[in-house]
């Protein structure tokens, strides 16, 4: 059950638990009860929504970065990625394999204020020993999502 | 000048739906119910193959009955899935649609006056396709109390010395109703008793929601007594492509292989690459879309509970038949007010035979944001006439 109501709303957050419990065939009191637990849990730690800025009026730039960062002793990664993470103009940050260590997001709204975040807080720091900047052109999909070119094909309305 | 059309042609009503459908289309904000088609597009990796095949040039005829590949697929999954087992080279036919397998199957089987048992409600091609194949269809009303499901006794009832074939429309368009083991295992004993044959269209048997299709032909003594029709529109979400097949014995499959030959040549080679991808890496897909449709299914069931509307549960296909008499309209009259009303589409039960009235068939092949916007003009429409 705790996997279904998670599907579900992973995909639509906007449903109800009156609805998710009438698609589960389950009581809503049960759904209720077991979403306020999956938000305690911190399972469920927000609910948002997947924009396209692009067809807005506001401009904003996203860039991912690359870290190469000096591992701490005692502490690994974890700290490192949690002074990262406490900037509010970092959205995501992500512990990778490969030839780099975080592959840090930032939103900002130009390529410069984003460039200026990366020299004068992310490089500066003591453990980070390289960073590369990678700005994105244009966003096809998103969570799952395409933002370009998903035009629902026309079925006919009524068919035997 | 003479009459150029034939008496029969002629004669045979159109799909009462058609009325219907020239209405609703020149009505752009309508929201339509009336689908029988999946809302899902085809998994991307079957139509890459599509994609693929087309670059590499494979443009050319198959052999009339099909890839072997593909037929020794579509065996090998009908083995795996519904313990039925056909003959790849022999007993299987590849065909435009499963509609052409119902045709060239009832052309293959019928001499002049052959009774063909159909029941209804049910799809609107078996009884025009046993007319043009020159054989009496004799229909079976299914009734409500049975969960339209067909039993021995009106089986029994139907049956006269001229009757050969039963169709077998389950998982059931428009009703939704399934036949499970037990209900095979009564009417597979009167077929036998009678020595008759079986169109089974299975081709909604993925979307069965109360354990696992049972394929007549499965049973004691029935395969070589039922002609298997499936496809893959609706499993993989693959209307458009066209594609179906028929599991036949050797004797039946040979002359439908025949008409087919002659009528279609061979089903679209490129349509035919892709179900084989398919069959081999598709079963996730289906289950994720079965998933899907489950869930609307329970929501609807839900909102007929909170709308106080009589509707038996269904546990097959995308269809809802909720039951309308209580409003003293006809079907009929009743989806023409939705529509004019609220917009809203659905088709009249009688549109699939005559005893569907009283009832509507209402797709659930929609998200479940439709259905909720759909639901809320219903509920509008039902206090305005309650």
């Amino acid at each position: 059950m705790r996997t279904n109501i998670l599907s579900l709303l992973e995909e639509n957050c906007k449903l109800s638990a009156k609805d998710i419990a009438a698609m589960l065939g389950a009581e809503e009191a049960e759904v209720e009860a077991e979403i306020a637990a999956l938000e305690k849990d911190r399972v469920i730690c927000g609910y948002t929504s997947i924009i396209d800025w692009d067809k807005t009026e506001n401009e904003f730039v996203t860039a991912l970065i690359e870290l190469k960062v000096t591992p701490q002793r005692g502490e690994g990664f974890d700290k490192i990625a949690e002074r990262i993470a406490n900037y509010p103009e970092v959205d995501t940050v992500y512990l990778m394999s490969g030839a780099y260590d975080f592959a840090v997001i930032i939103k900002g709204k130009t390529m410069k204020e984003v460039s200026l975040f990366v020299s004068s807080k992310l490089a500066p720091m003591e453990a980070v020993v390289g960073t590369a900047t990678h700005f994105v052109l244009k966003k096809y999909k998103e969570h799952g999502v395409k933002l370009t070119n998903n035009t629902k094909a026309e079925r006919l309305a009524i068919m035997p | 000048m003479r009459n150029p059309l034939s008496e029969k042609v002629t004669n045979i009503k159109p799909s009462g739906i058609r009325k219907f459908f020239d209405v609703v289309s020149e009505m752009p904000d309508a929201i339509s119910l009336g689908v029988g088609e999946p809302d899902f597009d085809t998994p991307w990796h079957v139509r890459d193959e599509g994609i693929y095949t087309l670059e590499k040039g494979k443009t050319f005829y198959t052999s009339n009955a099909g890839l072997l590949e593909l037929r020794e697929e579509i065996c090998k999954y009908y083995t795996r899935k519904f313990h039925a087992t056909y003959d790849p080279i022999k007993e299987c036919v590849i065909t435009v649609g499963g509609s052409e397998g119902i045709d060239i199957a009832l052309r293959a089987m019928l001499n002049d006056g052959d009774e063909v048992i159909i029941p209804e409600p049910c799809y609107v091609s078996y009884l025009p396709c046993v007319q043009l194949a020159n054989g009496t269809p004799v229909q079976i009303p299914l009734q409500a109390k049975n969960e339209f499901r067909l039993t021995p006794e009106e089986l029994e009832a139907a049956i006269t010395e001229k009757t050969k074939v039963v169709i077998l429309p389950f998982p059931n368009n428009p009703t939704g109703a399934i036949m499970e083991r037990e209900d095979l295992e009564k009417i597979a004993k009167v077929i036998l008793e009678h020595d008759l044959y079986v169109l089974s269209d299975e081709i909604y048997a993925e979307l069965s929601y109360k354990g696992k299709h049972v394929s007549i032909a499965s049973l004691p003594g029935m395969r070589d007594r039922t002609i298997v029709i499936n496809g893959f529109s609706k499993a993989y979400a693959m209307t458009g492509w066209r594609l179906g097949y028929a599991l036949a014995p050797a004797l039946i499959c040979e002359q439908m292989t025949k008409i087919h030959q002659f009528a279609i040549m061979c089903a679209p080679t490129n349509s035919q690459y892709a179900a084989v991808e398919a069959l081999r890496h598709g079963d996730k897909d289906i289950e994720v879309m079965r998933q899907a449709y489950d869930q609307r299914r329970r929501f609807l069931m839900q909102t007929f509970r909170d709308l106080d509307l009589e509707c038996f549960e269904p546990f097959g296909a995308f269809y809802v038949f909720p039951n309308i008499q209580k409003f003293g309209m006809s079907s009929e009259e009743f989806a023409e007010k939705l529509l004019e009303q609220e917009k809203v589409a659905v088709v009249p039960g009688t549109a699939f035979g005559d005893c569907g009235e009283g009832f509507l068939r209402i797709s659930y092949a929609y998200s479940i944001d439709e259905l909720k916007e759909a639901f809320s003009r219903i509920k509008h429409f039902l206090d305005t006439i309650g």
